[in-house]
């Protein structure tokens, strides 16, 4: 298959199904002392194409991170939380259309036993998340407090939070990035805010 | 009236709506999220804006109806109106949301009254609307046509 070589990164045609990636290394053999991992598919807007990048680990380097590990062909698992059913559907097709997995909750405390940290999570069913994009203002407990719950937790303090809003209050967006949003957006949330976004968790997974 | 005919009319009842302020660009965002995967989004999510709002409305106007009105209460739900009106680009009612919280924040009853009744209006007038929308777009494809973007 054609593909071009810039540095360490591989563009490969945009359909290169993640099977016939593996094909690839019996073509291009590895040097004896690498190891080449496999980082998650970032989607390049200029290059129009997938763009798997290539990590080396040496042999000797004492293994690598979780991260770096092979997720090849996953797509990134969203968890998205918010109050409002119709904004609920609304950010779950944005999801999907920019190819997440997505899993909604109608308020924080759902949330927080989906992600393990609830009173009421049952043995054997915390799930991966990538990223939690959460509503700020919601009855109970609100996304600012959803975001600090999850800060403090030492299994998910490193997943990305996006909060989002209806109101642009300058100091709430500030409270909310201090304690460790990724990102604030404002709502009603459009396709380019979900490129932006998955862009933005590409990046952070790196 | 012939397939072609029936799309311009379709074209033309759908700009007069963005041009006269019922809709606004969110619409526009919503009916890109369309495609031949989820065919039925836009009428799927407008379905569930039309459930809530009637609702809330209700609940809204039982709450205005109490010897002690709760105003916080109230607030809360102009707000998920105002939320959902705004996700679907229904702009005239999202404008009436925030003038409504106005008067919910300062317990002003009359005002209350007064800007529900002009919600209630206004919703009124854009699910007939979009009622309305969604049947030409219905008798298009039933004519064997597609929707014009």
């Amino acid at each position: 298959m054609a593909h071009s070589v810039l540095s360490d990164w591989i563009y490969l045609p945009a359909q290169t199904p993640p099977s016939l990636l593996l094909n690839y290394f019996s073509f291009f053999p590895l040097k004896s002392n690498q190891i080449f991992l496999i980082s998650f598919l970032t989607f390049s807007p200029s290059k129009q194409s997938l763009l798997y990048k290539m990590l080396s680990c040496g042999a000797g380097s004492g293994g690598c991170s979780k991260d770096m590990a092979v997720e090849l062909g996953d797509e990134p698992h969203v968890l998205a939380v918010d109050d409002n059913l119709i904004d609920r559907k609304l950010v779950e097709r944005l999801l999907k259309n920019s190819s997440c997995k997505v899993t909604t909750a109608e308020n924080a405390l759902r949330a927080l036993d989906y992600l393990g940290l609830g009173n009421d999570t049952l043995e054997g069913t915390v799930s991966e998340v990538n990223m939690i994009i959460t509503d700020y203002c919601m009855p109970g407990m609100t996304g600012y407090e959803l975001l600090k719950k999850i800060k403090e937790s030492s299994v998910l303090k490193e997943v990305p939070v996006v909060i989002m809003s209806s109101e642009n209050i300058p100091t709430r967006i500030s409270q909310c990035l201090e304690e460790g949003a990724k990102m604030f957006m404002l709502k009603p949330l459009k396709q380019s805010d979900v490129k932006q976004l998955k862009w933005h968790l590409m990046k952070c997974r790196n | 009236m012939d397939l072609v005919q029936l799309q311009r009319q379709l074209v033309d009842y759908r700009t007069s709506l963005y041009h006269e302020g019922f809709l606004d660009e969110q619409f526009t965002q919503l009916q890109s999220l369309q495609d031949e995967n989820n065919p039925d989004f836009v009428v799927e999510v407008v379905s569930l804006f039309f459930e809530d709002s009637e609702r809330l409305l209700n609940e809204l106007s039982k709450a205005l109806e109490q010897q002690v009105i709760d105003f916080k209460r109230m607030d809360a739900q102009v707000h998920q109106l105002k939320g959902s009106s705004s996700s679907i680009g229904a702009h005239r009612v999202q404008k009436l949301c925030i003038v409504f919280r106005n008067y919910c924040e300062a317990q002003n009853v009359e005002g209350c009254l007064k800007c529900l009744q002009q919600v209630k209006h206004e919703y009124g007038i854009i699910k007939t609307k979009l009622e309305s929308m969604f049947q030409l777009e219905q008798q298009i494809l039933n004519a064997g046509g597609s929707i014009p973007v």
